[in-house]
């Protein structure tokens, strides 16, 4: 089914007798897929409101992110929080939309500094589960009249609702941007320049460091600045002789293309098994010494100042694809989340794709999906039972 | 402004739950002669007042969890208080009432600068917050103005703001995680040094949710390092419209100030009146603020003042010193107690669409005639969040509801422009009954559905945010 006003969507769900498979452009098969008919907001596309001067946006759900860019692009300002692009890891094809981006909460290596898809997003309009229309939030900037069930919304992955129409923050696109790059830095070491780089005034907007396997010749670790050309120039400076040590300037297009690599996970395109932690920054790589150490032998890539960690298990990893050690050498390190992002289908129906919950959260979250959807037939399982 | 009436079940109990909550906290803990409830009947709405049955102050979470289950168990009403600087009455209590205050959970937990992050206690203050790190370099971002006062654990239940949002976010944006106990008492753990949601995203859900889902006891906060520098330019307009459009432009040419505050004629009269800042007497003031290195101020400032030059501003203030920006902002800072000595009033807290200022201005001046109260108006331009002050004399037969009214009626447009309620204050009692004109009945019932799930009782903080005519049902 592709509905293409906001009223059919409603009927469409209304009028379900089973299960619904929530689709944007179908390029995030992330989770354990629903058996059920497909629901896809691909033909709910459109802007409906985009006010420059007012950083704000309002898009129809389906919309593509490519119109989304080019449109934002032609007034200097672009979505901030960088989204990541799926299609090259998980290998699939079609159209992302907006409204994937924010039912995945999808960022990017810029989320460090400015926040996330969630941050952005100022209001929904979604359909629930018995085909009703509601919305939430607004489009302005500061919004606290009622709950924030916008934050709710993103992130949910079309299990408490299909979104129809999101409001977001837009940004403007800097004048100059410019990466400083270290080679050869183990992940402690490459890990530990960049809390430096983090905790400086500089305003940081990427903070990665990648092992030596994973595309380049060695380790890489990237700061990536942007703004007025001046301010660059100067941070750059000032933050490379704060660090001490060997650091190259990349800069213009060459600086854009590191970091579209890096956001769009390129260097595992290949893997047949991927996962993505979220931890504290510092524990990023004793967690992956860790498991190196109990014979997880893997390629890991760290975003956000070492917070986000980007793991491949070797081909002949444990029979769970590390899920076990994972998460326990993770909750033993400052906690976080683990999520199985690229997996065969077989794999993923046996293992927790999301972090398994403690009870009185798992119970929250399943008292809040019951309220949203009653009938329990929006991505039914996607997300764990 | 109606409140439920007390269940004369719980008045009658008293006694009974005020030794039961002694049974479980330390000596001091339960406040219950009526002179000393006076001190928590109310928060910074002055205009409603009444004592609650007994506030308690605990100094753990552990306490906090025995209060709950005591107030669980006997089906009380439990109203959270930080440090009651709530404008819009969110730590307004009812005669039946459980005041569950966390003044002395103050400690700083952690502070951990590789990983950016600081772990209080959430009754502690705001600035205090920043306090404890800015020897190192760092500062915690969002600053509302009761910054000094105000606690951690209000700023998370109203997700407050302040002037520097435009570039940092809310609270929302730099809470990580929180300690929080249940309805029930039972104690959850949501967050902390990693970011975003495992699953979905509860962190969200409770900033914001105006202390109606739990009582947080313990935040993780986002830290930041304090920038090398900051800069603030004052330019003075002769038209609201024309500081609405220089606003515009100075977004859309792509820098990005730290604030952009907005005072309109009235509120610079009051302020000079006060403090004699020496702003220029016309329509309206903007203060733009940036930061950064020496270079990289004086660069973006130079674009701003060329973008402001094309506007044809009556005035043009270039801070050159500490002393200056001080004075500057000395003015914006100063404002709502320079109205506050022109008389009683009421702060407003509406969010519009930034292109929607000038028409918003017009309308407000159009119905401040008619009502015949003066509005002065003062606020976040960069982000639209206006702050009306409507004088009144609260002396005066009739005055206050005059007051009301016309608040209602401003609040009302912001939403018809495509705005809401309330951008940093909260709803509380304050906007509780307006909450239809920005919410269908359904997007009011599916917010119900979810305190549904955390509260089933309802005993947190029930008579706020909604209708009471919508939660009547629910409420004990």
């Amino acid at each position: 089914m592709t509905p293409t006003t906001e009223q059919e969507l409603a009927e469409a769900v209304a009028s379900a007798t089973g299960p619904l498979r929530i689709q944007g452009g179908g390029t995030r098969d992330i989770g354990i897929p629903a058996d059920g008919t497909v629901l896809s907001t691909s033909g709910l596309s459109g802007v409906s409101l985009y006010e420059p001067g007012a950083m704000t946006l309002v898009v129809q759900a389906g919309t593509p992110m490519a119109e989304i860019d080019a449109l934002l692009a032609a007034q200097g300002q672009r979505l901030p929080f960088e989204p990541m692009d799926h299609r090259g890891l998980l290998g699939t094809t079609g159209t992302p939309t907006i409204g994937g981006v924010v039912a995945a909460n999808v960022s990017g290596p810029r989320r460090i500094q400015v926040g996330a898809a969630r941050d952005f997003a100022l209001g929904v309009r979604f359909v629930d589960g018995s085909g009703q229309v509601l919305k939430n939030g607004g489009r302005v900037m500061k919004n606290v009249t009622g709950y924030d069930l916008v934050k709710l919304m993103a992130g949910s992955w079309g299990t408490l609702g299909v979104l129809s129409q999101v409001s977001l923050k837009v940004g403007a696109i800097p004048e100059v941007e410019a990466t400083l790059v270290a080679r050869g830095l183990d992940a402690a070491n490459g890990i530990a320049a960049l809390s430096g780089a983090l905790g400086s005034p500089f305003d940081i907007t990427g903070a990665a460091h990648l092992g030596p396997d994973t595309g380049g010749d060695d380790s890489e670790t990237r700061i990536r600045f942007e703004g007025l050309a001046g301010a660059v120039a100067y941070r750059l400076g000032a933050m490379a002789d704060r660090l001490g040590g060997d650091w190259t300037v990349v800069e213009g297009a060459a600086s854009s293309t590191l970091w579209q690599q890096l956001r769009d996970v390129a260097p595992f395109a290949d893997a047949d098994i991927v996962w993505r932690l979220s931890v504290t920054p510092s524990s990023g790589p004793l967690i992956s010494a860790m498991l190196a150490q109990n014979n997880l032998s893997h390629r890991a890539i760290f975003d956000w100042g070492g917070g986000l960690i980007w793991l491949a298990p070797d081909a002949n990893a444990l029979p769970d694809g590390g899920a076990k050690l994972i998460r326990a050498q993770m909750a033993a390190l400052g906690g976080g989340h683990a999520t199985l992002v690229k997996a065969p289908v077989t794999l993923r129906r046996e293992l927790s794709v999301f972090e398994p919950e403690p009870p009185a959260i798992a119970a929250l979250t399943t008292a809040l999906r019951h309220k949203f959807d009653p009938r329990g037939i929006l991505n039914p399982g996607l997300m764990g039972a | 402004m109606q409140m439920p009436t007390p269940n004369a079940d719980i008045l009658a109990r008293k006694g009974r739950i005020v030794a039961r909550l002694q049974a479980v906290l330390p000596a001091g803990a339960v406040i219950h002669e009526e002179r000393e409830t006076k001190v928590y009947e109310c928060d910074a709405l002055t205009a409603y007042k009444c004592p609650p049955l007994c506030a308690v102050l605990p100094e753990t979470t552990e306490q906090v969890a025995a209060a709950m289950r005591v107030c669980f168990e006997e089906g009380v009403p439990v109203v959270p208080r930080g440090a009651g600087t709530s404008l819009a009455g969110g730590a307004l209590p009812t005669a039946d009432c459980v005041i569950l205050g966390v003044a002395r959970l103050n400690d700083v937990i952690e502070t951990d600068y590789d990983n950016r992050i600081i772990r209080v206690q959430a009754g502690r203050t705001n600035l205090s917050v920043t306090g404890a790190v800015e020897e190192d370099g760092f500062f915690y971002a969002p600053d509302p103005s009761s910054q000094l006062a105000c606690a951690i654990a209000g700023n998370i239940a109203m997700n407050s703001g302040g002037a520097h949002c435009l570039k940092y976010g809310v609270t929302t944006n730099n809470l990580m995680g929180v300690k929080m106990v249940m309805a029930d008492g039972e104690i959850i753990d949501i967050g902390g040094g990693h970011l975003d949601a495992g699953g979905l995203d509860l962190l969200g859900l409770i900033c914001g949710s105006e202390g109606q889902l739990g009582i947080v006891t313990e935040a993780t906060l986002r830290i930041l390092a304090k920038p090398e520098g900051a800069r603030p330019v004052l330019v003075g307009f002769d038209s609201n419209v024309v500081a609405g459009h220089c606003v515009s432009d100075i977004i859309k040419s792509g820098i990005l100030p730290v604030a952009i505050e907005f005072m309109d004629r009235p509120c610079i009269r009051a302020t000079e009146a006060f403090v004699g800042a020496g702003y220029p007497d016309c329509e309206a003031l903007l203060i733009i603020e940036v930061e950064g290195a020496e270079a990289e101020i004086n660069d973006q400032l130079s674009r701003i003042i060329a973008i402001a030059k094309r506007h044809n501003p009556v005035e043009l203030r270039e801070s050159g010193s500490e002393e200056e920006s001080a004075k500057i902002w000395l003015g914006r800072k100063s404002a709502f107690g320079a109205m506050g000595r022109i008389n009683d009033y009421m702060c407003l807290d509406g969010t519009i669409p930034v292109s929607e200022l000038p028409l918003v201005l017009r309308r407000i001046a159009e119905m401040s005639k008619e009502y015949g109260l003066d509005v002065g108006n003062v606020f976040h331009a960069g982000d639209g969040n206006m702050h009306p002050l409507i004088l009144f004399d609260a002396n005066k037969e009739g005055d206050l509801e005059k007051c009301e009214a016309l608040g209602a009626d401003i609040l009302r447009l912001c939403v018809e422009v495509g705005g809401c309620l309330t951008g940093e204050h909260g709803v509380g009692v304050e906007k509780r009954d307006l909450m239809g004109a920005q919410y269908t009945p359904e997007d009011l019932e599916v917010q119900l559905a979810v305190k549904d799930v955390f509260d089933p009782k309802w005993l947190l903080n029930p008579a706020k945010v909604f209708p009471l005519s919508v939660t009547e049902g629910r409420r004990a």
